[in-house]
Parts: C-alpha cells; structure tokens; sequence
C-alpha cells in the first residue's frame, strides 16, 4: 500500500466511484426526463426476411407520426430508434442492450422473428423496460410460466391459436367434402414441424377420418421444390398443408402451378394469407384455405381500411402480417402512456398493460385484449379464408370462435404443464 | 427410408419417368452455373468463389428486363449479357490482380464482390422477394409422357442448357478459338509468345463463365424467388457438382449435375429425410474413390 501524498484514500475512493456512477448514470436520466421518448426496435431488415422489419418499422413509424400529430403523452413525443440484429439471436440480444444503455430507449419493441424474440426476452429480464413482442409466434414464449418476465408482452398472433383455428376449418372442410387422405410440406426447422404437428393434432382431433399419407421437408430457404411437388404427384393426396411462407412459399406455389398441382389437392397454408405472398405469386389459383394474416376487407371495418390506406401510402405495399402486429402494439403502448402522463418506468407500463382492452379495427368483435394471466394478445382475427386470383386475393373468412380457441388453449396448457 | 416406395417408383413408368424429368430439370441449372465455374478454374486457375453472385445478377437482369420489355427473349439475353459484361469488370479490376497469389487473397475479394453485390441489388431492387412470372407462351398444362408429367417450361429449360452445353462443348473442342483457350490452360507463356492477347482471352473465359451463371440465373427467375444473396445456395451445390464431377471438366460437371439431381428426384422418395445429405454422401464417396472427380484429370 502506497502512503504517499497522491495516495488515494477509502473515502476518496468511495467519493470518486460515487460521482462515476453518477456520470454513467446521467444519459439514462436525462432520457428518462428528455421530451422525447426514445422507442428501441431490435428488428430484421436485412436477408431473405427482410420484409418482416421493414413492414414492422414502417408500422410503427406510421402509428408514432399520428400519435405525435394527436400532441403526444404529457408533452412527450415518441421517436422509433431501430437497429438491425440480420435475424442473429445473439446480435439481437446485443442491440437491444445497447438500444437501452447506449441510445437511451425507455421502451423496446421487439420486432425479431422467434429466435431473436427469445433472446430479447432475456435481455428484459435484466434490464426491465417495457418490452412488447410484436413478431414471435411461439406460443411458449408467453405460455410458458418459466420464461414470464413482469415487462414483457406479446401483441401478436401465436402457433397454439392459430392450430386450434386451422384444426376446427380444415376438419370441417375435410368432413363436408371427404378429404381423408393428406399430406404436409413445411420447413425443415423448429417453427415449421411444430407448426405442421400442432396443426394435425387439432384437425385430427375434430376429425379422426383424416391420415397422413405423406410429409415433406423441404429445407428452410431452398430454392426449388421440384422434388417435393412430384412426390406429391406420385403419392395424391386430396388436402395438402403447408408452413412454408415467405419467398419460399412463392417459389412453392409457382413450381406447383407448371404442375397444376392444386386444381387437384385442396391446400391449406398457414401464411399464403400475408398481402405480399398473394401479390408476389403471378398465377394464384382461386380456391386454396388459407388463414388470415392480413387483409384490409377482414375485419370490415373502417378503422381497418384507413390502417390499410395510411400504411400502403407509406410502404408502397399492402400491410403485412407483422405490420398489423406492429401497429396494434404501438396502440397498447400509446394508451399505457396516456394512462401514466408519460412516464414510461416498466413497472408502471406493465401495470396498465396488464388486461387492458382497445377498440382496435383489428380485433374480430370490438376490443383486443393484452390477457393478465400470460401477457399476451387475444382476439385478434384467426379467421380461414378462400384465395381469389384478383385483389383482395381472399375472401369468404369463417371466424372461429375465440371461446373455442379459448377452451382448447386451455387443455393444451394443462397438457404441456403450463397451467 | 421408403426402399419399398422408391422400387415401386422405379418399376412404374409414370413415377420413373416424372422423377427422372425432375432430376434433368434440377441438374440441369446446375449444369450451367458449374460449367461457367469449371471454365474459370479449368483456364484461369482460379475458383471464382463469387460464381453465385452471377446466377444473382442474372436473374435480376432478367427480371428487370422482363418488366420493362415484357419479352422473355429480352430478359434472357439480358440476364446473360448482363451477367457477363459484369464478370469481365470484375476479372479485369479485381480477380487479375490476385492471379497467382495465395487462395486466402482470392477468397477475400471473392467475398467482398459478394458483400457488395447484396447491398447493391438490395439498394437497387429492394429487400423483399420479386419473382418475373411465367411468360405466357408456358402457361400451357404440363406434357404427358407415359403417364408422367412435364411442364412446357421445364422442357424449354432442358433444352436450353443441352443446347449451351453442347454449343459451349463444340467451341472448345472443335474451333480455332477452344484450341488457343486449351492452350491457355496449358501453356500460358507460350500462347502470348504467339501473340496472342492473354490478357483479353482471360477475361472473355471468365466472362464466359460469368454468362452460364447469368443464363441459369435468367432461366430460374420465373420459377424461383429473387432475394438478395440468392447466389449462395446455389454457389454450394454448384461446388458439389464441381466435386464429383472434376474441376476443369465440363463433361464432368454435367454428369454430376444429372447425377445430383437424379439423387435429389429419387432420395426424396426413398430416403426423404436424408435428400440433402445423398448429396454430401454421394461427393464424399467420390473423393474417397476418385479423389479428382469422376471426369477430371488425375494429377501426379
């Protein structure tokens, strides 16, 4: 130990520490006082998925420029600072530390597909702002009571709903026209077996005539399906389901058109609903089940329409699904902030978050609901739909009803040991 | 393993003869963008690792073209022109200075070329996914040969790349021009010594090369998504047939590429959750029994 006069003593040693944390202290301070409030959004805009953070961000940005226009939440206004994670689950987990710490953000949206979602859960975990999930539709990221964080939320459609409401349409299609005989084509990655598998159990379970004959997994981003559309050739099934999405089921879709696959297999996809899809495919043939992703004639509502109008005017596209999701969220949050005269602690917007009701054009009666219990969205439009060739690309929806979904969620949970 | 489907499928004429028009169609593409790397390395001694990035820029040359024009001729001369005039500025300012130089070298402009090529086409045409369309002379309902099925499309496509296949065969075999490029390949030193302009002859083979890549690229555009680093998949499976068929050997790249797609057709009726891997299996097994490829020349 040094005894010399530069010596630094305990007290000057605690001093000094003091007035560093201080310093370190001051920019999150300062943005927690500033006008502004800066909104983080770990997202993917680069790859093959691009589309799902570029339609995110300008979802936001359009919801954010009319909160702003409509004067803010207690002289605050909002500000959209996004960062791209290139669908890295540990680049996601880096951006959105840095989005809180470096840029100042009080509130993150987390526009990463599941895997990223994941690890931006984490990240709130430790550092607990508000954090809404707008992308992830794996349902045990909010279902699973093991992974519950007090601050995050999920505004988005989710794998179990969607397979409850896919089960119920595809069985009363398969009973109503006899189709026994299916086969699948998905993804060869977590979220499409998943997806596939929970699919077949509801739609076995309310009928038990259906078999699997055949499934296919093409790899994830591959850019031909020759092989998998000619086995489908060779084994004729009557209904075919499918997970794919994306530039994936557009490749799909169009080699399987040169076999005229589909006047012949009745298709059900989960995501052929998605505006770009349908816009993307030249040659869309009429009659495919599809659930709903998004489509400004469904929920026919004005407030629906003029989300519609005010995003494409922005995006030059229709709205995606994760746009939808990403606009409804920002609803939530702005009603949060009008509720606490913008302050934005993650206790205090968690605590209005929680079971809160919106009257959204979204929502298939008149509200949506962030449900207590899990955190997450409900209400939303579960609805199967019929493919046209011309815009709207899908029309005759049959809702299900959410007591249904609602009712099955809960034995599934029970089964799963989530509840 | 669906060893009892698969031989049903072999012994009947309809599935025989739709799986084997599938493989033909899947190795086909193949063919012309390993050809076009086979060319490379077989003159230049170099592997274009940025091969991919030509199938990518073809396809959007096409596209492009296509939505201006609506012709599909167009588009294609377009995807192949385009695509090549690119390859020779690439060869001239950028891979010329790596020739001769450690492989680490040319793998870091390769990749570069790569990088920067994403962000342009994604500047340039957007991040999210476009597809050209099927002209409207293809729209007809696919062909019925002994009970199998081919598209209209895909019988253009397979006569397409035999046809460059065998014009590329017949000009490097059987012209003036393929002598002195075979000499190239050989003798460099000599071929300038005749006078011959090395330099330029470089660059048209590596444009060559760069317009079977762009052709692939324009042929797949109808049927298959444009996204930004599309090049890549293909660029390793386009590697696999390099492999097993030789480097250096066109003759060898389209016996690969019949036989990749043969693999992929038949394994995913006998073996459809191990397609990909037939692949793998298959060039491992070649470069255990025939280290240089099943047509390429055996070094001392």
């Amino acid at each position: 130990m040094s005894n010399g006069a530069n010596a630094i003593g305990r007290r000057g040693l605690l001093g000094g520490a003091a007035a560093g944390a201080a310093i370190l202290a001051a920019p999150r301070i300062a943005g927690a006082q500033a006008k502004v409030i800066r909104v983080g959004m770990p997202t993917v805009l680069s790859g093959r998925v691009a589309i799902l953070g570029t339609s995110s961000r300008t979802a936001v940005q359009y919801a954010f420029s009319r909160m702003n226009e409509a004067g803010g939440f207690g002289g605050r206004t909002l500000q959209l600072v996004e960062r791209d994670s290139k669908g890295r689950p540990d680049e996601a987990a880096k951006v959105t530390r840095d989005l809180i710490n470096n840029d100042g953000c009080e509130i993150i949206i987390d526009g990463e597909a599941s895997s990223g979602g994941f690890a931006v859960h984490e990240v709130v975990r430790d550092l607990p702002v508000l954090c809404v999930h707008t992308n992830s539709e794996t349902s045990s990221l909010t279902a699973d009571p093991k992974l519950h964080v007090k601050t995050a939320f999920r505004c988005a459609r989710q794998g179990i709903h969607d397979a409850v409401a896919g089960g119920v349409y595809a069985s009363t299609i398969s009973k109503q026209r006899g189709l026994k005989r299916w086969m699948t084509c998905s993804p060869d990655y977590a979220y499409g077996r998943d997806n596939t598998a929970e699919f077949l159990e509801f739609a076995r379970l309310y009928d038990p005539a259906i078999e699997v004959v055949d499934q296919v997994w093409p790899r994830l981003f591959a850019p031909d399906y020759t092989e998998n559309i000619t086995k489908a050739l060779q084994v004729r099934p009557q209904a075919m389901y499918s997970a794919l999405w994306g530039g994936d089921l557009v490749s799909f879709m169009e080699q399987s058109n040169l076999y005229r696959l589909f006047p012949n297999v009745a298709l059900f996809s989960s995501s052929l609903g998605d505006p770009p899809v349908l816009t993307a495919i030249k040659q869309l043939p009429p009659g495919l089940h599809t659930a709903y992703r998004y489509n400004r004639t469904y929920p026919d509502k004005p407030d629906n329409t003029a989300f519609a109008d005010g995003f494409a005017g922005l995006a030059k596209h229709e709205p995606t699904n994760w746009a939808w999701q990403n606009y409804v969220a920002c609803q939530f949050i702005g009603e949060a902030l009008k509720r606490t005269n913008g302050r934005t602690e993650g206790a205090a917007l968690a605590a209005e978050l929680k079971g809160m009701q919106i009257s959204s054009g979204l929502a298939v009666d008149e509200k949506l609901t962030m449900r207590e219990s899990d955190h997450t969205l409900i209400g939303y439009p579960t609805a199967w739909g019929r493919t046209v060739p011309k815009a709207p690309f899908v029309e005759d929806f049959a809702p299900i009803a959410w007591s249904q979904i609602l009712e099955m969620e809960t034995q599934w949970k029970k089964q799963k040991g989530y509840a | 393993m669906n060893l009892d489907v698969l031989a049903g499928c072999v012994t009947t004429a309809s599935c025989f003869v739709t799986q084997v028009s599938t493989g033909l169609i899947v190795g086909m593409l193949l063919f012309l963008v390993a050809s076009g790397l086979s060319l490379i390395f077989g003159v230049l001694g170099v592997v274009n690792f940025a091969h991919g990035v030509f199938y990518m820029l073809g396809a959007y040359f096409a596209f492009a073209a296509y939505e201006v024009t609506g012709s599909f001729i167009l588009a294609l001369l377009a995807g192949a022109a385009g695509a090549g005039l690119l390859g020779i500025v690439f060869e001239r300012f950028f891979m010329s200075r790596v020739y001769g130089r450690d492989l680490l070298m040319q793998l870091l402009v390769c990749y570069a070329a790569i990088l920067i090529c994403d962000d342009l086409v994604k500047i340039v045409f957007g991040a999210d996914y476009k597809l050209m369309g099927m002209p409207e002379s293809f729209a007809a309902a696919p062909v019925e040969v002994m009970g199998g099925f081919i598209p209209g499309y895909y019988i253009f496509m397979l006569a397409m790349a035999l046809g460059i296949g065998a014009v590329l065969w017949l000009g490097i075999n059987r012209t003036r021009l393929g002598k002195i490029i075979r000499a190239l390949a050989i003798n460099p030193q000599m071929v300038g010594a005749l006078g011959i302009n090395t330099r330029l002859l470089y660059a048209a083979v590596f444009g060559m090369g760069c317009v079977l890549a762009g052709t692939a690229g324009a042929l797949a555009a109808p049927v298959r998504t444009l996204t930004p680093g599309m090049g890549l998949s293909v660029l390793i499976e386009s590697f696999i047939v390099t492999v097993i068929g030789g480097m250096g050997s066109i003759p060898g790249a389209l016996v690969a590429a019949v036989l990749i797609g043969l693999t992929r057709a038949f394994g995913a009726i006998g073996f459809p959750l191990f397609t990909d891997g037939l692949m793998f299996a298959l060039m491992g097994l070649v470069l255990i029994l025939r280290p240089s490829g099943l047509l390429g020349t055996r070094t001392a």
